[in-house]
């Protein structure tokens, strides 16, 4: 069985984000870059499965500036077995990178894609459902467990309230959520490994899909911040303050 | 044209989170809603009852009943020729749904909108909540998503709409659903609650949060919330996890009871309306949003305030 993982590039989670000054947008530049943690888990995923002896192959995919690669060696070196990276500069919104992957996942006869719920920039949470419709595909999202059998993949899914099980036949679309497994730290030799793994350049046009973004961005502003209010001294100063200042119980 | 509000329900009525889907489709001028599911007919009733909607489309089918979203989208999709937005709440199901039906219409979904400028200018949050995104769409119809917690809900009762029995969407048999493990609770939804008290790493282990939160938590009538710490070390079930990874709040009043308050947790709590902190290290972050902080041991403050409630 074939396996697709989608990784993005994301500015790292540890990186309080500025929003720039010209409000066009967040600051990027000299901000240390990292794999989309929902992402790593996917790869992780990936990499059991193929552990386990049902994935054959897992390809990692990349969308975006020519240093995505670096995003896809570290899933080369987590253990998928080769890249390709669809190199533009134009900001890719969740539709054209379903679109391309698409198109990738049927040149390429994937049978199954596990991908991240979300990525932490733009958190749209959407690629992996919008690749699961036009492929006609089914599609098992915010995954916290996943058992594949017999062309059927059983996936828990974490929904308001608790978990929720479902089946999908595949071919098939599941996206990770933080519980699903915790991603292993690249050992130095499956590092250096990595480096002879080969990853395909292409170009939105090799896939003959138009990249323009349907979303237009106005303005990038911080939210409203949250002012300190007071300390109080103990329990009876606090109700006192809550039953008649904020007048909230 | 209109405004179709894809509304979440369980057996007890539509979920709150929609009727605030509702209150941000009234911006957008009329709006239907959409109940699809098996046996729904006493929901649409109630359904009909949220004002501000003019009329109420039920699909009863048990091909809807579990809100698989494979046949629920082809439902929307056979729908979308009479409505310009198509929205529904950033719910569990609305996240899983309407993605698919914004590729199936070949537009780009506009996720988790925290205001509406105008019919085609969005506010959304980006950066876990860190930045806000103006943002406007060029496609001919608007999918998206709308976070509950910037949309006061509208209220329950008060509106008439019609009722609309409308067809099924073709199926098909590529995805089943096998069962459900909900959090059984006499405690109001997190996302619906008008108190929350949560609980962080502090708490020390689950038995901590039965013996200290909860008590107060139903003194109050409050819902029980956590941090993503308390729920990675096992202290809580995963669902009560407040936070840019686990629910958007935003209450009368947040308790946050030994959380730090990482931006994570902050990014999902920081629009309640007033926040206490109660922790023991007077320089934790959670202090920095806090209307009132106190400063203290929360195995003697917890006990204390159960009694003087």
């Amino acid at each position: 069985m074939k396996l697709l993982v989608p990784v993005k590039r994301v500015v790292d989670y540890n990186v309080k984000v500025r929003v720039k000054s010209d409000h066009s947008g967040v600051e990027t530049a000299g901000v240390k870059m990292s794999m989309n943690p929902f992402d790593e888990i996917a790869v992780e995923e990936a990499v059991r499965l193929k552990e386990k002896g049902i994935a054959t192959e897992i390809i990692a995919v990349s969308l975006g500036v020519t240093q995505c690669q670096e995003t896809i060696r570290t899933a080369l070196a987590m253990g998928a077995d080769r890249g390709v990276l669809v190199e533009t500069d134009v900001g890719l919104e969740p539709l054209a990178v379903a679109k391309m992957l698409k198109v990738l996942v049927e040149r390429e006869a994937v049978d199954l894609v596990v991908m991240g719920k979300q990525a932490i920039d733009d958190d749209m949470n959407a690629t992996g459902q919008m690749l699961a419709a036009l492929l006609g595909w089914p599609q098992g999202t915010f995954a916290s467990k996943v058992e594949i059998a017999e062309g059927i993949a059983t996936v828990t899914r974490e929904v308001d309230g608790g978990l929720e099980t479902i089946t999908l036949k595949l071919p098939a679309v599941v996206t990770a959520d933080l519980r699903l497994n915790e991603p292993r730290y690249a050992s130095l030799p499956n590092i250096m490994k990595a480096r002879k793994k080969t990853i395909d350049i292409l170009k939105p046009a090799d896939l003959g899909i138009d990249p323009t973004a349907r979303l237009t961005t106005i303005a990038v502003n911080e939210p409203p911040v949250r002012k300190a209010g007071i300390k109080v001294a103990d329990v009876a100063a606090l109700l006192e303050k809550l039953r008649n200042e904020a007048k909230v119980i | 044209m209109a405004t179709l509000v894809v509304l979440d329900f369980d057996a007890t009525g539509v979920k709150q989170p929609s009727r605030s889907a509702a209150a941000a489709a009234a911006k957008l001028g009329e709006a239907h809603g959409l109940i699809a599911g098996k046996s729904v007919g006493g929901i649409a009733e109630m359904a009909a009852k949220i004002p501000g909607l003019a009329k109420i489309l039920v699909a009863d089918d048990a091909l809807y009943e579990h809100a698989l979203a494979e046949p629920l989208s082809a439902l929307i999709v056979s729908l979308a020729g009479g409505y310009d937005h198509i929205i529904s709440a950033a719910t569990a199901v609305g996240k899983n749904v309407m993605p698919r039906v914004a590729a199936l219409l070949d537009v780009q979904v506009i996720s988790d909108v925290s205001g509406i400028e105008d019919a085609e200018t969005f506010i959304r949050p980006i950066f876990a909540g860190n930045a806000l995104a103006t943002v406007r769409s060029s496609d001919a119809k608007k999918v998206m998503t709308i976070r509950a917690s910037s949309f006061d809900p509208v209220p329950a009762e008060g509106g008439a709409a019609v009722i609309e029995t409308i067809a099924s969407a073709a199926g098909d048999d590529k995805s089943a659903y096998i069962s459900s493990e909900l959090s059984k609770s006499e405690r109001p939804e997190l996302t619906a609650a008008k108190i929350i008290v949560a609980g962080g790493r502090g708490m020390q282990n689950g038995e901590n949060f039965t013996k200290l939160i909860d008590p107060v938590a139903d003194k109050l009538g409050a819902a029980v919330g956590a941090s993503r710490a308390a729920v990675d070390a096992g202290f809580v079930p995963n669902d009560y996890q407040v936070g840019q990874t686990g629910k958007i709040v935003a209450p009368e009043l947040y308790l946050a009871v030994g959380i730090s308050g990482a931006i994570q947790h902050l990014a999902g709590m920081k629009d309640s309306k007033v926040i206490v902190a109660i922790n023991k290290d007077a320089d934790a972050p959670i202090f920095q949003v806090a209307d009132y902080g106190l400063v203290g041991d929360l195995f003697t403050i917890l006990p204390e305030l159960d009694k003087a409630l």
